[in-house]
Parts: C-alpha cells; sequence; structure tokens
C-alpha cells in the first residue's frame, strides 16, 4: 500500500510478533493447571510464584506443541535449543524473570502463505519461533490505590512468533492473523482467541519513501488485541511518521499503544526508558536437545493443513477457489463439509452450508460443532434436490424442519407428503384445473400479455403446494397456454 | 574493560539496588577488581572451544503434561505483605 504524503508517496514496512499460548493440561514448567476462568491464585505452584529453590522442570507437551507448530509454518526445526533469562521487574512476575530462548530458539525460519482480498496470494517470512513462560495478570480497575496480582497464567506456555518485516499493507497483516489462527487452530497448538488473550500481538511499523530501500526507526505497539485493531494501529502509526518526517522531524524509536477509542497510537514508553533485559543462559534447564525420529514422528502425525485441504476440495469436489477459502478456514466447518458432500456435489453442498447453513447457525448463535442439522442430513437434502425428488423450494422448507427438529429430511419428505410431482398426469390436470378457473387471464395471455406466464406458474405451483416439477409445469404450460 | 560511575548507577537501578552517592565511587572500584579478576579468562587459548552455556552439561530432563499442584491460593498467598479476595496486592503499578 502506498500511502501519500504532501511531499511524495511512502510506503509502509511492518513486521509482527506473535505471542500465543500454547495448548496443554499443565504450565510450561510447573505441575499446575493451565485452565483458564477459574478463581484468583488456584492454579498457582511454588514454581509459579517464585519461591525461593524452587525449580522449572520442562513440560515435555509444551516442546511437542511447539514443533508441531514450526512444522505447520513450514519452518525449520532447531535440534539445539537454549533458555534463557530475560530480567525486568514487574508485580505480575514473581520470579523477576522470565525463563524464554534468545539466542538459540526452537524454530527458526519458515514461511506462511496469505489470500489477499483481490484474489492473489503473498508469501510472509517466518524470522523464528521460541516458547517461553507467561507472566500473571494485573488488574489496575478494583482500587485507585492497588492493583490486584493473580498468578493463574503465570507460567503458561507461550510461543512467540516472530515475522521478517514483509507487510507493506494492514490488509496483508490482518489476512497474515487469520491464517496463522487458521493453522493453529488446525494444528490444535493454540485456540488463537484474541479477545480472551491467547493470541496477543505487537507491531511493528516503519516507512520510507517509495521505492527506497532504507530502513528507518520503527515504533512498537503492545499487545493489540484484534485483527481490526492492528490493521487500525498499522495505518494510523504509518500516517503519523509520514507526518514527522514531512514536517521535519525525525521519528524517536519508543513502545506506544494502541487506542482504539481514538484509533490513534500513544507513547508508552521512550527509548531512554527502554527495558534492558540482560539476559543470560537460564542456569537451571540444560539446553533442549531434539532428535531427528522425534521430529520426524511428529511430522507423520500432523493433520491436512488450511492449504492443502483448500487445494484438494479445489481439485477434487469442484469448490472455487473462494468457496474453498471460506470453507477451510476453520478445521471444524471442512469437516463438517467433507461429511456432508461425501457422495454428493460437492459445489452444491457449498452452496447450501455457506447459505442457509450458515444463515441458520448465525441465527441460533451455534456453532457447526453443536448444529442441530448433522452432516450427512444435510447431504442427503442436497440430494433429494438434486435427484428431483423435492423442488428447491420444498428443500428449503424441509431444512427449516431439520433446523427446529434435527430429522432426516427423507423422512420429514415422506412423512409430510413433500415429494415434488413429476407425473405428467397429474401436472396436466392441476394446469387444466387453473386455466379453466381463469378464462380472462387466458385470454389476456393469447392476446400478448405474455408475463402472465409467471404467474400461471405460481398459481400452478400453489395448488400443487410447492410439489409440482417447475420444468414440467413450464414445458405444458406453454402448450396449453399456446 | 572499566565500570565508571554511571554505568553502577545504572546497574544499581535495574537491580533496584539502593546505592547512596557516598558510596559509588566505592562500588565503582569494587565491581572494577571483580571484572578485572574475571578478565583473567582472556589469557586462556579457546581458539577450537566450543561454547559453553552450563557447567553441568546433563540431558534435560522433561515432564509428563500432568496437572498435580494448585487449590493452595492459602500457601501461595502466606507471606504475601498484602492480599485480598485470593489476589496480591501491591501499590497501583501502570505503565
Amino acid at each position: 500500500m502506498i500511502l501519500q504524503g504532501k511531499t511524495g508517496n511512502w510506503e509502509i514496512i511492518c513486521g509482527l510478533e506473535i505471542h500465543c499460548q500454547i495448548i496443554s493440561k499443565s504450565k510450561i514448567f510447573s505441575s499446575a493447571s493451565t485452565e483458564f476462568g477459574v478463581d484468583a491464585n488456584q492454579n498457582v505452584s511454588f514454581v509459579d510464584a517464585g519461591m525461593p529453590g524452587q525449580l522449572p522442570v520442562l513440560n515435555e507437551e509444551c516442546v511437542r506443541q511447539a514443533v508441531k507448530t514450526g512444522l505447520g509454518l513450514r519452518a525449520e526445526i532447531n535440534k539445539y535449543s537454549e533458555f534463557s533469562r530475560k530480567n525486568y521487574f514487574y508485580a505480575d512476575l514473581p520470579q523477576g524473570y522470565q525463563i524464554t530462548q534468545f539466542v538459540h530458539p526452537i524454530v527458526g525460519e519458515g514461511v506462511v502463505t496469505v489470500d489477499l482480498d483481490d484474489g492473489t496470494t503473498k508469501d510472509i517470512r517466518i524470522e523464528r519461533m521460541h516458547i517461553e513462560q507467561d507472566a500473571g495478570k494485573s488488574i489496575h480497575d478494583m482500587s485507585p490505590s492497588k492493583s490486584f496480582i493473580d498468578l493463574n497464567r503465570a507460567g503458561v506456555g507461550l510461543m512467540e512468533i516472530v515475522t521478517k518485516p514483509d507487510f507493506s499493507a494492514p490488509e496483508e497483516a490482518g489476512a497474515f492473523l487469520k491464517k496463522l489462527r487458521s493453522i493453529l487452530r488446525y494444528l490444535g497448538t493454540c485456540d488463537g482467541n484474541m479477545n480472551e488473550g491467547s493470541m496477543r500481538c505487537d507491531v511493528n511499523v516503519s516507512v520510507r519513501p517509495e521505492g527506497s530501500h532504507e530502513l528507518r526507526t520503527r515504533c512498537e505497539m503492545k499487545n493489540v488485541n484484534s485483527v481490526k485493531f492492528v490493521m487500525q494501529a498499522i495505518e494510523s502509526e504509518a500516517k503519523r511518521h509520514i507526518e514527522v518526517y514531512e514536517s521535519g522531524g525525525t521519528v524517536e524509536q519508543e513502545t506506544r499503544q494502541f487506542d482504539p477509542v481514538s484509533g490513534q497510537t500513544k507513547v508508552m514508553r521512550k527509548k531512554e526508558f527502554a527495558h534492558d533485559y540482560r539476559y543470560f543462559p537460564e542456569p537451571d534447564l540444560p539446553p533442549l536437545v531434539l532428535n531427528d525420529e522425534y521430529i520426524e514422528k511428529i511430522r507423520c502425525d500432523l493433520p491436512e493443513l488450511p492449504d492443502a485441504k483448500k487445494e484438494r476440495f479445489i481439485k477434487t469436489m469442484g469448490l472455487t477457489k473462494y468457496d474453498a477459502a471460506i470453507i477451510c478456514e476453520n478445521r471444524e466447518v471442512a469437516e463438517f463439509f467433507e461429511k456432508a458432500a461425501a457422495g454428493h456435489d460437492g459445489k452444491k453442498v457449498a452452496n447450501w452450508l455457506m447459505g442457509d447453513f450458515f444463515a441458520m447457525l448465525n441465527r441460533k448463535n451455534l456453532s457447526v460443532e453443536n448444529s442441530p442439522v448433522s452432516a450427512e442430513n444435510l447431504g442427503l437434502l442436497v440430494e433429494l434436490i438434486e435427484s428431483n425428488v423435492i423442488s428447491g423450494k420444498v428443500g428449503k422448507e424441509v431444512f427449516e424442519i431439520m433446523s427446529e427438529t434435527g430429522e432426516n429430511p427423507q423422512k420429514i419428505v415422506e412423512e409430510k407428503g413433500l415429494k415434488q410431482v413429476s407425473d405428467l398426469g397429474a401436472i396436466e390436470a392441476i394446469i387444466d384445473k387453473v386455466i379453466a378457473a381463469n378464462p380472462d387471464n387466458l385470454n389476456a395471455y393469447r392476446n400478448g400479455k405474455t408475463a402472465l406466464k409467471g404467474w400461471f406458474v405460481g398459481q400452478v405451483l400453489k395448488e400443487s403446494r410447492g410439489k409440482a416439477n417447475p420444468q414440467l409445469v413450464n414445458k405444458i404450460l406453454d402448450e396449453k397456454l399456446a | 574493560m572499566a565500570i565508571d560511575t554511571q554505568t553502577v548507577k545504572r546497574i544499581a537501578f535495574l537491580a533496584r539496588l539502593k546505592i547512596d552517592d557516598d558510596k559509588i565511587e566505592a562500588a565503582k572500584d569494587e565491581f572494577n577488581k571483580i571484572i578485572d579478576w574475571v578478565e583473567q579468562l582472556n589469557e586462556v587459548d579457546t581458539e577450537n572451544v566450543r561454547p559453553l552455556t552450563a557447567v553441568n552439561e546433563t540431558k534435560l530432563f522433561c515432564r509428563k503434561d500432568e496437572v498435580k499442584e494448585g487449590n493452595q491460593s492459602d500457601k501461595i498467598l502466606y507471606n504475601a505483605p498484602a492480599a485480598e479476595y485470593d489476589y496480591f496486592v501491591v501499590p497501583k503499578v501502570v505503565e
């Protein structure tokens, strides 16, 4: 994206750092639970509370999840990695340091392909990913003079994913976050929930004159907590830089905060107060060494990821790129679709899924996992329409009943006598009856008011309670009206 | 490498240590003595020695992903200078 300034055009350069909570039962260095939403300080071990003499012991599941995520990011897995201490004082960090990885992270360079709105794709390069412990939670709004500290989150495993500065537009960053969330959910390594804080994003932004290759001072916005806000933060921060440069100023390297209410960023921490973390190797944990066999075992167990699934749905199930992208964003939806489409027309099932089915879920505020209409029954409904047992219109009626009762569409069609009438004699009889009852309209039609054809079709369908096969009605009406 | 008084003040701040102004000079000298002593290591030829981050090069022991601790807020908060509603309470800290 090119931003127009007063003195010329400017390019945006942006990179992201994303903290993703690892899905595991217990914390990364202790055996306290990671469960969200329990009473304050219930899920806290003495390790998490930073008690003297307590030693961290690495959770093997967190390592496995990190390797799985690295493979999902098409990244290099480092067989040798190390833990480090990052030192700073804050009330919700009882140890006075965070155990993280610094020089040797567990995951190296990777790549994520994002789908942009104009139908093109762009590769976003991953710089690295490391694992670390989360801090506790400070609550500042319970008292005017005090802060309240809950350590339930302290020690929960995090994966920090750092991208290269590959984003040149807010939309690219938005598309990346959606894709990353989709990949993490497919892998089952992070639930990707930004509003609950299980995925948190830091945004780095700088600008430069269009076409130049320089790198100017960047500013970092911490903890931006929705895809929309990330996009807004990039744009407003880039515009701020341009204004500063065009009025002859210089951008200071600083940490800023995005305020969703004003849509602007404000300074949080100047460079002179920047943290000095004094990293050093963590003396309580030896280096983490993995072998090929371990990594390959995890690679073999990887689920099919969104890109591969999308390709397959386009190639073998007749979906358009657009349909496939929507259906594959969410693993549960993709699996539901695949079950529903088994043995039926994939494209037709996709249309139903993205139309009436999604509308029904929205209306009832349900997710696909607890849909009253099962995948098998949705497939059967499409089949009933495709094989002309019922019309599309009756199909919608049947679908409504299914979404109330969860019943099998075949059963509904039979019990309610909704089968489409394709018997020529029966349709002819209805048409004769309608024509006989409306001689005026017949005359008007024969005198050139041919638009009345639609009215006759409507009357016949109505008379048949929607069951007459519309193609046959049309054909026979043409003969009778002539 | 020599430590100046500015660095002493900086390190004291980062470690949240209070050093009175009249003790800064003395602390600086202490620091430099320690650094000089450690710098003797520079005399060792490490040309073909690979960097070592842990003296005790044991294999990393991992834990199974099981929940074994919790529901002990009374013990966790036992030594807290202030606690309310099972939270630690500290003077207001907002960055």
